[in-house]
């Protein structure tokens, strides 16, 4: 009786990251090809490019030192505008939303309300908040109003999406033991639906208040109030000190916001 | 949950007296501040306007109706262009986030000096719009793609290496060992090890970001920088709203797309 020894391959590859060959090597020159064509059709100016780098050289050196002192007062005013925008845009964004999020889930609502309230969230999601700004300055005039309208529009399609899904995905029987009782539907949703939802959703509200102060400091560009239009106002007047001042800012409220928010929503849930 | 005794008997309480106070406590000060910022701001606004804004809602929808469909031909290439600006400007953060991230992971870290700096670009860059970078580039390059796509480009940097580098810290260690107890140097333990393992992240994150910039490029054109919006500032402030409303058709028709590819993507990776 004679034993074969099993010859076992020596070497090993890893296996490739999408396995098919022809996928594979259909993918990478595909891209390839729209790589070159999008770069080919981008009409670049090179020779503004150019002239432009000494150009961004001077623009980074007049950034410093950061000029907090000429338009403090301004500066101020526009960072408090913005952050007063956040919030009550946030406010008044999510008491928007409720309403809209119940309809919005498929287990609460009729259908024709259901798909009503869809599509509220649906178009409120699609467009940037600042194109939805500039129609707001159109209606209501330039200012935070139109500012706090657009945001307000944008926490919608944030927070009733976001709702709506956590109420589809709740615990069935803690409903129906409240719905049992001969709950009205108003106490259903008080003592059912709420106490379920509520963690999440106070955590999603800072969340939200985070990204809508990150907005309402560009939706000024359009006119839409806060800090915004100083800063557009500071980079054509070349005061590039007062941009970086402004730059810094934002930056430091951006992340005080976001650890702070963090936090609490860790305290929180 | 507390009880508390009363001649009737005791009745139970879903929180402690305090608690409720607290909770109630809290509810106050947001509505404070609530209605101090509402005062603000209607201080700043002239209310006349506001009032006026249904009849300008009318008029303006009115105006929109029938989207100039003719239009379309002039669209074809700032469509183009918006995506471009997107893709390209994805491709550029992913190319400097994946490094950044993995000098940013603490495992995979070379030295706290280098995570510092990685970190700090991270949030210097994500905290800045992309809007707010539009500007600033538009000075320096001049008017055009090129400065949309290195805004994008510039503002996706923060915003991918953050999910990458999160995603990097979550692999399996013991796998990563495994590699290492065989006498792997470090690149062969990257490329066995650790890159196996967040592959698919990177993919999604890619994908996920391309859908963000799609949207976020439709209004860099606002202040010059390329894309479609150049056409629907022009067209806002020539007062042509049956071009503004092909042009938010356009936006809407490149959004919903964008999304359902993305998603279709992200299931097929992941």
């Amino acid at each position: 009786m004679s034993q074969t020894t099993p010859t076992y391959p020596q070497t090993w590859k890893k296996p490739p990251f999408i396995k098919s060959p022809l996928l594979r090597w259909g993918l990478i020159l595909v891209t390839a090809i729209y790589v070159a064509t999008a770069i080919g059709t981008m009409d670049i100016n090179w020779n503004r490019v150019w002239e432009g780098l000494p150009r961004g050289q001077k623009l980074l050196a007049a950034f410093f030192p950061p000029n907090f002192a000429d338009s403090r007062g301004v500066i101020v005013d526009g960072i408090l505008e913005s952050i007063w925008m956040a919030i009550i845009a946030t406010i008044g964004g999510i008491i928007l939303s409720v309403p809209v999020g119940l309809g919005a889930a498929r287990n609460l609502s009729p259908r024709w309300v259901y798909l009503f309230c869809r599509f509220i969230v649906a178009s409120s999601r699609t467009f940037p908040e600042v194109i939805v700004a500039i129609f707001a300055v159109k209606f209501f005039g330039f200012g935070p109003f139109a500012g706090f309208v657009a945001l307000s529009i944008g926490t919608v399609g944030f927070f009733a999406k976001l709702l709506a899904e956590d109420i589809e995905n709740m615990n069935r029987s803690q409903a129906e033991a409240v719905r049992s009782t001969g709950s009205s539907w108003f106490q259903w949703i008080n003592y059912a639906i709420q106490p379920q939802v509520m963690p999440r959703m106070i955590g999603l509200s800072l969340y939200r208040l985070d990204i809508n102060f990150r907005e309402s400091a560009v939706v000024g560009i359009v006119g839409a109030g806060g800090i915004g239009a100083h800063l557009l106002t500071s980079i054509s007047r070349y005061e590039y000190d007062t941009t970086a001042a402004i730059l810094i800012v934002i930056i430091a409220i951006v992340i005080t916001l976001e650890y702070t928010s963090g936090y609490l929503r860790k305290w929180v849930q | 949950m507390p009880k508390i005794d009363t001649p009737d008997g005791p009745v139970w309480q879903r929180r402690t007296t305090m608690k409720q106070r607290l909770i109630w406590f809290v509810w106050l000060i947001a509505l404070c501040i609530a209605a101090y910022a509402w005062h603000l701001i209607s201080e700043k606004t002239i209310w006349m306007f506001v009032w006026d804004a249904p009849r300008q809602m009318v008029d303006i929808s009115t105006r929109m109706v029938p989207p100039s469909w003719s239009y379309m031909d002039v669209l074809w290439k700032p469509i183009w262009d918006t995506i471009n600006i997107a893709t390209i400007g994805s491709m550029i953060a992913m190319a400097i986030a994946i490094p950044v991230a993995f000098a940013a992971a603490h495992n995979t870290t070379p030295h706290k000096a280098v995570r510092a700096v990685a970190l700090f670009i991270i949030v210097s860059t994500r905290s800045i719009n992309s809007l707010v970078w539009a500007v600033l580039l538009v000075v320096v390059v001049g008017p055009g793609v090129l400065a949309g796509t290195l805004a994008i480009g510039i503002r996706s940097i923060g915003g991918c290496a953050k999910l990458l580098y999160e995603g990097i810290e979550e692999i399996n260690q013991t796998q990563v060992e495994a590699i290492e107890a065989t006498g792997a140097s470090p690149a062969q333990k990257m490329i066995y090890g650790i890159l196996p393992q967040v592959l698919p992240t990177f993919a999604g994150v890619g994908i996920f970001r391309w859908d963000v910039n799609v949207r976020g490029s439709t209004i860099l054109g606002i202040v010059g920088a390329g894309g479609i919006g150049v056409q629907l500032n022009g067209s806002i402030n020539t007062l042509a709203w049956t071009q503004v409303s092909m042009i938010l058709l356009v936006i809407l028709a490149a959004v919903i797309l964008s999304e359902w590819l993305s998603a279709k993507v992200r299931h097929a990776i992941i």
